[in-house]
């Protein structure tokens, strides 16, 4: 579970990112956060993964406070999390399987495990075939299942997608999207930032709309609702 | 850490090295430059203080007494002198045996020619003490003492000997502690430009990394892999061309100055290399590890 209890966050400029924001997700639920650019969406992600602190509230995540947390946590704790951008941020001289095994290996996993859960992760993505390829040999769509076989493979609890179809055509954006949907269902709470009108009307899941720092609305089964 | 994580981070340290190979290049000759006039010096001074070491047993401090001084006294004093901690040795001459000498030196085979002087030794006021010190820059201290003994009439001593070679000691040291340091900060700053700049192209990387939950520790290795090989191999050349080289010039002077080998002996190179090896490995070791780990800690704030 992820709560946030009256978090603020002013940067050293005196830009006011959030105002008081006050939220709950549950775990397995999928939410989508949507609003103008500069609303604090991207900061609120930055916090749930401690790379900016809050000026103000409590951040909990799965019972622990990220604001007493020790940084030698810090580590083990964004283990639970994964993480997917809308640039994919793939190594450019790895391939598709050297790009998913990074993932594990940075964190000290054995060779053995490796070769074990990569070809998983990578048959559940729809890459098996293409696991020697570059990313750049790859279209934008297989790019992010490969950025988000990254982020599952060492089986975190919360999915963050900041804008995770930002650079994909409609088609494309839709297959990442049940595919996020179907990580979803097998139990992991995805959060996904986005400011896709078809997507958030399409999927009719939980939607966070954001302005200026603020929570404006948080429906069930919500749409679109704001003028782009 | 696991074997696995190991050669992961070696790979990476190396992949980093071939990355920007020219700086890599350019930190490794000058740690090897650093290295190559560290062993230079190092050598020398060995050798210099092997020297000192050879004059101190062998040039000594002569005490002759003053005329008809009783033989107790002389025996009374030559106690004191062994009880002195700088003192090694001391030797007794007798008149009779410093006459003895002298026939030997002076009239060589002929010397019935100093059968005039059998019963009226010219030299028995000559008894004296050849002192032998353990530390030869202790003599002035000794020789001022000796001075100052009641019945003593005069201390002779090579000033000069031990002088020179303590002083060409001290100046190669003030020298080599210059010019190594010199360039120790030449390499210190080198190695960290090359972390620094393989720190810029692994950006990307390293913010994935601290995204997916690497530790710190993990982050830095290849870095700290990276600045190691650096001072390893930098160590490694120099100590490589040093080895042959010594073992040339000492063959060459040996072999060419021959007339020097009576005043100077050199070590061989198998005694003083592995001592020499150990120091310039653990420098090369120290300096790139030390300077990769604070250089990547100050870019990688986790």
């Amino acid at each position: 579970m992820i709560e946030l209890w009256n978090v603020s966050k002013t940067y050293e400029a005196g830009n006011k990112a959030l105002r008081n924001i006050n939220m709950t997700v549950a775990d397995g639920e999928f939410v989508f956060i949507i609003g103008r650019s500069g609303s604090g969406k991207s900061t609120l992600l930055k916090m749930l993964l401690k790379e900016v602190e809050p000026t103000s509230g409590k951040i909990v995540v799965n019972d622990m406070n990220l604001g007493k947390m020790p940084r030698r946590f810090i580590p083990r704790y964004r283990r639970k999390l994964g993480m997917v951008f809308q640039d994919f941020r793939l190594l450019k001289d790895r391939n598709v399987y050297e790009n998913v095994a990074f993932a594990q290996r940075v964190i000290g996993a054995s060779t053995r495990s490796i070769k074990e859960s990569v070809p998983v992760m990578l048959k559940m993505v729809g890459l098996s075939s293409k696991y020697k390829f570059f990313p750049q040999q790859l279209s934008g769509g297989e790019q992010q299942r490969v950025a988000i076989a990254r982020a599952l493979i060492n089986k975190p609890e919360i999915l963050l997608a900041d804008e995770p179809t930002g650079n994909l055509d409609g088609h494309n954006s839709m297959e990442i999207m049940k595919l996020l949907e179907e990580i979803n269902k097998l139990g992991t709470t995805v959060i996904v930032v986005t400011h896709s009108q078809e997507i958030v009307d399409r999927m009719k899941k939980r939607v966070i709309m954001m302005d200026r720092g603020t929570i404006v609305s948080d429906e069930k089964k919500g749409g679109y609702t704001y003028e782009n | 850490m696991r074997i696995s994580t190991f050669w992961y981070c070696l790979k990476q340290g190396v992949i980093n090295i071939c990355r920007n190979i020219l700086f890599s290049l350019a930190s490794i000759a000058t740690v090897s430059a650093c290295i190559f006039l560290f062993c230079l010096f190092f050598s020398i001074m060995v050798n210099v203080q092997y020297v000192v070491k050879n004059t101190e047993t062998t040039v000594g401090i002569t005490v002759f007494f003053n005329e008809g001084l009783d033989k107790n006294k002389i025996t009374q004093i030559g106690n004191e002198i062994k009880q002195r901690k700088e003192v090694k040795e001391v030797k007794f001459t007798s008149a009779e045996d410093a006459w003895a000498e002298a026939k030997k030196e002076y009239f060589g085979d002929m010397q019935d020619l100093a059968e005039g002087f059998e019963e009226d030794n010219p030299l028995a006021n000559s008894s004296s003490y050849t002192i032998f010190l353990n530390d030869l820059t202790q003599q002035d201290e000794l020789v001022s003492w000796l001075n100052g003994i009641e019945g003593v009439r005069k201390v002779n001593y090579s000033k000069t000997a031990a002088e020179g070679m303590n002083s060409l000691n001290k100046v190669i040291g003030i020298l080599s502690m210059l010019i190594i340091g010199v360039l120790l900060a030449v390499a210190i700053f080198l190695i960290s430009n090359t972390i620094s700049v393989a720190a810029a192209f692994r950006k990307n990387e390293n913010q994935i990394m601290k995204l997916i939950g690497a530790t710190n520790y993990m982050i830095r290795a290849p870095f700290v892999v990276e600045g190691v090989i650096i001072g390893l191999v930098g160590a490694s050349l120099p100590l490589i061309a040093i080895y042959f080289l010594y073992r040339s010039a000492v063959g060459y002077v040996v072999t060419k100055f021959s007339i020097l080998s009576g005043l100077f002996q050199f070590l061989p190179v198998d005694a003083i290399f592995p001592y020499m090896a150990a120091t310039a490995m653990s420098l090369g070791l120290g300096i790139g590890f030390f300077v990769s780990f604070f250089t990547i800690r100050k870019h990688l704030k986790v």
